[in-house]
């Protein structure tokens, strides 16, 4: 079967910054698939480009055999996005941020209006129904990005840190809808720097740092092979990518 | 991603944007409505009832007026101008930068060209509205006559996608929202002043009244107040001309400086 996502030597500069320096991988349908690094490593970057909201500066992705450089608003079609940076319009409630951004998917008001509330109810929302957005906890409001990426039926989901900032009870509530959502055959884009969100959630991953892969394979066979099968994944995430601070 | 491909960009989903802004606008609808339809009844007491007590008949292309039935045309373009100009300059600014609605909606099928043509189609949707208000409070006062004021209906559309192209140029162009300052301060006033809203240019030396005849505001004076006068004549395709051709140029400046700024 060809993969979902394909990812072809992408790069991205800014001046003189190689934000992302030449990367390759693909996702196979049905998969969950992670993508590590540390700050500033060319996650973001990397999401954004394959979101076809940056210009590549070299390169090429397809997602379903159409290419980032051709064919973006059929990409955006079937992408469900789910940003690092909360974007939810302030200027709606909870139901009408969902009702509008369907819009965008020419999805008609009827279908819309239904599809919102089942969402509202399955990630339980409906006490905030008609709150503003600015209302929201920072829990809410990722638990509404992220149903707002499911509102258009995605066929790939694309998670950017998708539970930084939850405490550990949002953060296992999002786990469990990730999960449910692989279990229904919903291919996944993950980045994190969570190493036990990547070991649970993730079948496959790789490891960035200043824009370049540094490693890749399924969790088990990181420690494996980095660790002799001891410690577990964050002692090969810090091994491969040095305990220095990064990005500013 | 190439400037060339600006036009072949622009789909239908530019409605789908149009539609959320004016759906923020049905949301407070009580404060936007009030504006226009309240701005000119303060005008037509300042000016009509307190500056018009002193200012005798003005004479204007040959015939005399009253001075609110020559202000009236003003009020309505200026009134287009800047309803139209003030939504996309910081409407559109506010949503780039500090609401991010923009970064939201680019990865859905919407391109940034449907993006900021459905900003400049909002902003002319305010500027007509605001036109078609200030059209109605004037004829009440029985200050248009009909049916020749029916042509600023259409004009007012016109004009309101060029004022809010002109506007959306300016958010792309400023740095910060501060800096926004400088276009009304160098751009928006002069043109409320000096386009014959307040007094006809006839009497004005001849370098002022060419510099008037550069900014965007006199062309439409120029046919609102024909409108209004029941005075509408060939000559003012010109003017309309000149509407259509800035309007083009600005829509396409604008939406090209505002996609750099949205897509790096
Ligand atoms: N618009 C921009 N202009 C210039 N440099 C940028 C821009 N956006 C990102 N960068 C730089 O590119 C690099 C990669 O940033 P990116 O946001 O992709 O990192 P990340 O892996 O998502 O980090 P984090 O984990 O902190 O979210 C960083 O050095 C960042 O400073
Ligand atoms: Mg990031």
């Amino acid at each position: 079967m060809p993969p979902v996502i394909k990812v072809t030597d992408l790069r991205k500069n800014y001046g003189e910054l190689r934000a992302v320096d030449g990367i390759d991988f693909e996702i196979s349908r049905g998969e969950c698939f992670g993508l590590l690094g540390p700050n500033g490593a060319g996650k973001t970057t990397t999401v954004k480009m394959l979101t076809c909201a940056l210009p590549l500066s070299g390169g090429d992705i397809t997602v379903d055999g159409l290419s980032v450089n051709n064919d973006p608003r059929g990409i955006k079609y079937i992408l469900g996005v789910c940003p690092q940076e909360i974007n939810l319009d302030p200027d709606f409630s909870v139901l009408k941020n969902l009702v509008v951004y369907s819009r965008y998917f020419d999805i008609p008001y009827a279908e819309a209006k239904k599809r919102a509330e089942e969402l509202i109810s399955r990630f339980h929302l409906h006490d905030k129904l008609d709150r503003p957005i600015e209302d929201l906890s920072g829990g809410l409001k990722k638990r509404l990005l992220l149903a707002r990426a499911l509102i258009n039926k995605p066929k790939v989901l694309i998670l950017d840190e998708p539970t930084t900032g939850l405490d550990p009870q949002s953060r296992r509530q999002i786990w469990e809808e990730v999960r449910g959502m692989k279990s229904n055959g919903l291919t996944t884009l993950l980045t994190t720097h969570y190493i036990e969100e990547a070991e649970l959630l993730c079948d496959r991953l790789v490891i960035i740092d200043a824009g370049k892969i540094v490693e890749q394979g399924t969790p088990k066979q990181l420690i494996q092979k980095h660790l002799d099968g001891k410690g577990n994944l964050e002692d090969v995430f810090l091994k491969l990518t040095g305990k220095h601070l990064r990005d500013e | 991603m190439n400037n060339a491909f600006i036009l072949k960009n622009i789909s239908y989903r530019a409605w789908h944007m149009w539609r959320r802004n004016v759906d923020v606008s049905l949301v407070t609808w009580k404060t936007n409505i009030i504006p226009p339809l309240l701005e000119p009844v303060l005008y037509i007491l300042a000016f009509g009832i307190g500056l018009g007590a002193y200012v005798q008949k003005i004479n204007f292309d040959g015939r005399a007026y009253d001075y609110l039935t020559f202000l009236a045309p003003g009020m309505i373009a200026v009134g287009i101008m800047f309803h139209s100009t003030f939504d996309t300059m910081y409407g559109a600014f506010v949503r780039l930068r500090y609401q991010k609605t923009f970064d939201a909606v680019i990865t859905t099928p919407l391109s940034a060209e449907d993006i900021l043509a459905g900003e400049i189609l909002s902003g002319a949707t305010k500027g007509a509205f605001a036109g078609a208000a200030i059209l109605l409070i004037v004829t009440l006062f029985g200050l248009a006559s009909y049916p020749s004021s029916l042509v600023i209906l259409p004009l007012a559309a016109l004009a309101g996608l060029m004022f809010a192209s002109f506007g959306l140029l300016f958010a792309a162009l400023a740095p910060y929202i501060d800096n926004l300052n400088l276009p009304i301060f160098l751009f928006i006033n002069p043109m409320f002043l000096f386009s014959g809203t307040f007094f006809p240019l006839d009497g004005m030396p001849a370098w002022v009244r060419l510099a008037a005849n550069l900014l965007p505001l006199t062309h439409l004076v120029n046919i609102t107040r024909a409108a209004t006068f029941n005075r509408l004549s060939p000559a003012l395709l010109w003017d309309l001309l000149y509407i259509l051709v800035l309007t083009a140029a600005v829509a396409y400046l604008s939406i090209r400086k505002m996609k750099a700024r949205l897509i790096k």
